[in-house]
């Protein structure tokens, strides 16, 4: 029904008051408009970002005073941390449930979310979503299953505790551990609600991108968000699903007595009933999600660094078919990785080989990707705007995260650096951080776009270079903790002697930690301040090509007053020579800018060609005469 | 107008400055103060509030620097100056932090780097470091080029009005180029990882193997050796109980002389085959100095060869610490007592070795010799475990 209202309104004042009338209801809460499930998904993001964050600096006081008691935080977490001190049961919960958020709910949820819900949209010059309601659905799904996680926190025995990756028969067994009891069953309930989220969302975007763009945007002339977006979403709806399958066989191997996951236990001496199952299983159904699930978190970042590097070097984006060449290709290869988690869990060695092969072949594309954003800042003009200073962070840390991805995926190495602080290290860096400031740098540059100001610009800098600083204060020591053999998930060093050197590293990143920690108060502060009282954006702030800087400032159901533009060319247009300005919008017609066509600009479009060369005959005609 | 500001900020960092003197030394004094009361554990609200504080401070801090900023930049442009070129300012941030940056990396890498593991204690573990040495230098090189590049290029390109971006937006050479080389550099690396890791992980059996059995548990590790006739008997996790952990299978009679150890003593340049088992959740076998790692999987018996090349006291020698142990810890989440699931390894010469094993006692106590009816090692087992069976129905 909504489909067909927002599509059908050609005239737009008259469709939305005829289809539905705006309440408050419709609009600020179960609002159907893309825009501002945009925001919601968003809003909820950074608040669940938050939450995580706090998480983490939780247990990394751990970590750092690890003999110190801090009564303040009985009386904050109460039974959690008696005598002050966290229990290492809690710390097993922090450590899992910062991942779980941060993973699922902020890196997918809060970045897809976010931006495939504003960007696609908007980018692709469609009205709306393909089904607006679906996609409403999917925000409540997404809020609902957050709820969840978070209320693990106020049963008994605290949340799950047995890793992000939740293995079987730790995560099976609810005596194994004190998380693994209903605080597991709700972090299983609250995936599910997540998964079916992701779902609803992932089909959304891929039917709109394939089925509503605009005239004239065929798939080689959408920006590189909408490209990336696109295939990440793909992912989503290919691998998600198994992860259901997983997580309804972990269920029904913790209620029904089934025995998926579980063969020959002893639980505390008492011989358990279960026989046949193999905890391998789990992983290689885990891991078929969680392997894509990386790149379902980088690939959005991608996008959106592709495009906001571009806007801001003035210069169009190096080799756009590689990048969009590059992203299928690891939309394919990341299907076919997932073993590289499985190294060392006894999977037969041979698959090991295997899955090296594929891994390091990944490392292709991801290399072009880089080269090619290093090609696109060569001879531009670079424009330092927040989000172009976080774009640039995210290619810098996906460079030194993803180069120690090169020692991981090589099953040799990681025969040693499995599980240990290297792994910490690099992931941090190449998904974690990368993504993040992918998101920020998104937040910075469609703010304007979202809540029709701008954000100040001089907070956006201390925020970025205190973050980013800060990020690499933080992990890169990590990296050498790894090569020292010191295992992640451990609560306390105190139990080895040759770890105990550690600590004053452990204090230094702590501290790191808490600045980078304290430096998103600038973030937060810019962030709600700017939605209330920021400066009053320009339709163009940034003087982009793409479309959405073509819709009017005002929301409305709809977008565009009237028609949606035309598009007639590809959107990095930057710098073209001939032009009077630097940037030439996607719905401007080659008829207009006659002085900087290249013949390049009409490979497909004999018709164009043909006038292009009478053009440049005339000028050239002209000139000896002149 | 910037003479005033200038006074501004030094009044607010010296009122900085003495609220921090004050704030520590009341914080001291409270130490002080708290130290004989130590016991009754209550929250130290001051330093609370203190922190608080700080932060406040920290936050009126920017405020009042980003005021002082718009007021210089107004008044410069009210005399008909540019303002601050931000561009200018970034562009030179970038290159400021390219160069303290990698100054920081070659620290932490020298620094840090050095406090990594001492050289591979195991034969297939100095084909890993050297592998590990060969990445690394690889790697290091692109990082070093690229963050080069990057930050570079920033504060090369900076903005400017009087520029124009170079419209590029593709070479087809240049792009060959940079598939090409990274895919060969890579398969470089995948041919020499694939069969350094198909020669760690040879499952060939020779004869001669030292076996050993090593069983992980919440939140333990079970150590197990042959005895006299060099096989290992077959466990039945079924038949496990408080005497017998391991659930040895006693209708097997090469568990008869089967020892039960407290370490992990591993005579030097001997083949070593490590079964794991583990009972209850996964646990991982992990000995980083002798470069070997595997996962112990319920219900998945898994192994790993390796020939120690270090005894314990040449390694203490080579590492300057009287004190060195090789270790073997847990390296997969198992529970809450996961940070303390540790054994040590000794590695000796092979006389050493048969002079240990000499005093091991046997898995079969005397106590499980009871349960089992066994009459002094008699091998009535047969009749025993049919017992057992019964029991266990």
């Amino acid at each position: 029904m909504s489909t067909l209202a927002v599509h059908d309104h050609g005239h737009h004042e008259e469709g939305h008051e005829h289809h539905h009338k705006a309440t408050f209801l419709n609009t600020y809460v179960f609002s159907q408009d893309h825009k501002f499930i945009a925001k919601q998904f968003l809003v909820t993001g950074i608040i669940m970002a938050f939450i995580a964050m706090t998480l983490s600096i939780l247990f990394r006081i751990q970590l750092a005073y690890p003999d110190q008691a801090f009564p303040l935080l009985e009386t904050l977490l109460g039974r959690f941390a008696p005598g002050g001190r966290l229990s290492p049961g809690f710390y097993m919960s922090l450590v899992t449930i910062h991942g779980t958020i941060m993973v699922f709910f902020v890196l997918t949820a809060g970045l897809s979310g976010t931006f495939a819900n504003l960007l696609i949209p908007l980018q692709v010059g469609a009205r709306d979503m393909a089904s607006p309601f679906v996609n409403m659905l999917s925000y409540w799904f997404f809020l609902l299953a957050s709820i969840i996680m978070l209320s693990s926190f106020f049963v008994e025995k605290g949340p799950a505790s047995g890793g992000w990756t939740i293995y079987p028969p730790l995560s099976a067994l609810p005596k194994a551990m004190g998380g693994s009891g209903e605080g597991m069953t709700l972090w299983l309930t609250s995936m599910v609600f997540f998964i079916a989220s992701s779902l609803m969302g992932g089909i959304n975007y891929v039917s709109t991108i394939l089925n509503m763009r605009t005239k004239g945007m065929d798939l080689w002339k959408m920006p590189l968000t909408v490209w990336a977006l696109f295939l990440t979403a793909i992912c989503g709806i290919l691998a998600f699903p198994v992860l259901v399958a997983g997580v309804v066989l972990l269920i029904f191997d913790r209620s029904m007595g089934t025995s998926f996951y579980l063969s020959d236990i002893v639980l505390n001496g008492q011989v358990q009933p279960y026989a046949g199952g193999s905890p391998i299983l789990f992983q290689h159904l885990f891991w078929f999600l969680g392997h894509p699930e990386v790149y379902i978190v980088i690939m959005p970042a991608m996008g959106i660094s592709s495009e906001i590097i571009a806007v801001n070097a003035r210069k169009p984006i190096f080799g756009y078919h590689a990048m969009v060449y590059s992203l299928i290709g690891i939309t394919v290869l990341s299907f076919i990785v997932w073993g590289h988690h499985m190294f060392v869990t006894g999977m037969n060695p041979f698959l090991g080989g295997v899955f090296m092969i594929t891994t390091l072949i990944i490392a292709v594309p991801s290399a072009v990707k880089t080269f090619n954003w290093l090609a696109t800042l060569w001879r531009g003009n670079i424009r330092f705007t927040p989000a172009m200073l976080f774009a640039i962070g995210m290619v810098s840390f996906f460079i030194s995260g993803g180069l120690t991805g090169i020692f991981l995926g090589n099953a040799a190495l990681d025969i040693n650096l499995h599980d240990t602080y290297f792994v910490v290290a690099h992931f941090h860096l190449v998904m974690g951080s990368a993504a993040i400031f992918g998101m920020l740098a998104g937040v910075y540059h469609w703010f304007p776009k979202m809540y029709r100001r701008m954000m100040d610009e001089r907070l956006g800098y201390l925020h970025f270079w205190l973050t980013f600083i800060g990020a690499y204060l933080v992990f890169f020591p990590m990296h050498f903790m790894g090569l020292d053999g010191v295992p992640r998930r451990y609560y306390a060093f105190t139990e080895f002697e040759s770890m105990k050197r550690w600590l004053t590293v452990n204090v230094f990143i702590t501290w790191a930690a808490i600045m980078a920690g304290v430096a998103q108060v600038a973030f937060i502060v810019n962030f709600v301040y700017s939605i209330f009282w920021g400066k009053k954006t320009v339709q163009n702030p940034w003087n982009a090509n793409t479309l959405e800087w073509t819709a009017p400032i005002e929301h409305f159901h709809g977008n565009w007053e009237g028609e949606i533009p035309t598009v007639y060319r590809w959107p990095y247009d930057y710098s073209k020579p001939g032009h009077d300005e630097d940037f030439i919008p996607q719905n401007v017609p080659f008829s207009q800018t006659m002085s900087s066509n290249l013949p390049h600009d009409f490979e497909d479009n004999p018709a164009g060609l043909e006038e292009h060369t009478k053009w440049t005959d005339t000028q050239k005609a002209n000139e000896p005469v002149k | 107008m910037g003479f005033k500001t200038l006074i501004n900020s030094k009044k607010t960092l010296s009122l900085l400055a003495v609220f921090m003197l004050s704030g520590s030394k009341l914080l001291f004094a409270q130490a002080a103060a708290g130290a004989p009361a130590a016991d009754a554990p209550g929250v130290n609200w001051t330093s609370v509030a203190y922190y608080l504080l700080l932060f406040f401070l920290a936050c009126l801090g920017v405020v009042v620097l980003g005021r002082i900023l718009k007021v210089y930049d107004l008044s410069l442009k009210m005399q008909g100056k540019k303002g601050f070129n931000w561009n200018n300012i970034m562009g030179t941030c970038c290159l400021i932090f390219l160069v303290v940056g990698m100054y920081g990396a070659f620290w932490s890498i020298t620094e840090q780097g050095s406090m990594s593991l001492p050289e591979a204690a195991s034969k297939h573990g100095v084909d890993i470091d050297n592998m590990f040495l060969v990445t690394t230098i690889l790697t290091l090189i692109v990082f070093v080029i690229t963050q080069i590049l990057l930050f570079g290029f920033l504060f090369y390109y900076r903005g400017s009005d009087k520029r124009k971006g170079y419209f590029l937006p593709h070479n087809n050479t240049i792009e060959k180029l940079w598939t090409i080389i990274p895919a060969i550099v890579l398969t470089i690396l995948v041919v020499f990882g694939f069969f350094t890791w198909q020669q760690v992980m040879d499952t060939t059996n020779v004869k001669g193997d030292i076996n050993i059995d090593v069983t992980g548990h919440q939140f333990a590790w079970e150590i197990r050796y042959p005895g006299k006739d060099g096989v290992l008997g077959r466990i039945n996790v079924q038949k496990s109980d408080a005497l017998n952990i391991l659930g040895v299978d006693f209708t097997d009679k090469n568990s008869f002389d089967d020892l039960k150890a407290d370490t992990l003593v591993l005579p030097v340049n001997k083949s070593i085959r490590i079964n794991i088992h583990a009972q209850d959740v996964i646990h991982s076998l992990y000995m980083p100095h002798f470069r070997v790692q595997l996962n112990a999987v319920p219900g998945l018996p898994t192994f790993f060869k390796f020939v120690p090349t270090i005894t314990t006291a040449e390694m203490r020698v080579k590492t300057d610490n009287p004190k060195f142990e090789y270790l073997l810890y847990c390296n997969k989440i198992c529970g809450d007592a996961h940070y303390n699931m540790q054994k040590v390894v000794r590695v000796v010469t092979a006389e050493e070795y048969q002079e240990w094993l000499s005093t091991q006692k046997p898995y079969l106590t005397d106590g499980l010799k009871k349960e089992l009816k066994l009459a002094d090692g008699k091998s009535a087992g047969t009749k025993a475990s049919s017992n057992r069976l019964a029991l266990n129905n």
